[in-house]
């Protein structure tokens, strides 16, 4: 793949990955729970991570991440992003390289940091150790999407042919 | 593509945090009792304190101005309004249990069920929490 192709393609995920945080928004929370989320976006972050490689997923995230919450958050919205996203991309980047585990299982793993980062945010924000009582409700819950998410990541993947 | 879409290890991994989760879930609905207070606090700072036990219709003021409906009803405490777009807060529910806790993050109001003086439960979660 030429340096040029790279780049093009770098812009499209993070452009397709901007597009899904965006459709996530539209969702309305069908759980009493925050933070339960499908988290769609993911599925760029693993394409991305599995086809690319580390460096470019962190920052498709990374810039996703800003230009969302810039468009169309507000600063608490970034900072949970920011902190679960973040979490999310290392474990996963560090479950990709031991390659013990396939795309479902790093998607697993990457959801739950998310939630646990996301966690660690409110309980800084809201100076509360209370809400840590949450984790196991949205662990539930990122484990079933991150298996999903996953799932679906690995089939693009498997379909996604790079020419060298 | 040499990842299949499930391996071994992940199956594992999954089955391992599963049961982390329902554990800790289980673990906590048995231990929990009922509480006694329900304790209002606006970022971070405690600021009301209601017995459970008497019914009660309060409008706390949050952070930036937010308003949240406080109902204490029959032993159960929830929001009934709020202020803020998403009213994650009025969907949480009722409670009634030590520890339970209803979180409203834009206006930073958490309403906190907890018992009379120090218990065991509180004990364990000082320590889970380092």
């Amino acid at each position: 793949m030429s340096k040029t192709q790279k780049i093009a393609l770098n812009g499209a995920l993070a452009a397709l990955a901007m597009i899904l945080s965006y459709v996530e928004m539209q969702i309305p929370a069908f759980f009493a729970v925050p933070g339960v989320k499908l988290g769609l976006t993911n599925i760029v972050v693993l394409v991305a991570l599995y086809v690319l490689g580390e460096k470019n997923a962190f920052f498709i995230n990374v810039v996703r991440i800003v230009v969302v919450s810039m468009l169309f958050g507000n600063i608490m919205g970034f900072a949970f992003s920011i902190a679960g996203g973040m979490l999310s991309t290392l474990v996963m980047i560090l479950l990709k390289k031991t390659s013990h585990f396939s795309v479902t299982g790093v998607s697993v793993a990457g959801g739950i940091s998310h939630n646990v980062g996301q966690i660690i945010v409110a309980m800084i924000l809201l100076n509360t150790k209370a809400i840590i009582w949450y984790l196991p409700i949205l662990w539930i819950s990122g484990i079933v999407s991150g298996a999903v998410i996953g799932i679906v990541g690995a089939l693009v993947c498997s379909r996604i042919v790079i020419k060298e | 593509m040499k990842n299949t879409l499930f391996r071994k290890n992940d199956i594992y991994l999954i089955g391992i945090l599963l049961l982390i989760s329902l554990l800790i879930l289980g673990g906590v609905n048995l231990t929990k009792k009922s509480g006694a207070e329900v304790v209002v606090s606006i970022d971070g700072v405690e600021a009301y304190s209601f017995p459970i036990d008497e019914d009660l219709e309060f409008e706390i003021t949050g952070y930036d101005g937010g308003t949240n409906l406080l109902i204490i009803e029959n032993g159960y405490a929830y929001l009934k309004e709020a202020s803020c777009p998403d009213k994650l807060c009025v969907h949480m529910g009722k409670i009634n249990k030590e520890g339970q806790s209803l979180i409203c993050l834009p206006n930073r109001v958490v309403v906190e069920i907890r018992g009379t003086g120090k218990t065991k439960s509180e004990d364990d979660y000082d320590t889970v929490v380092g």
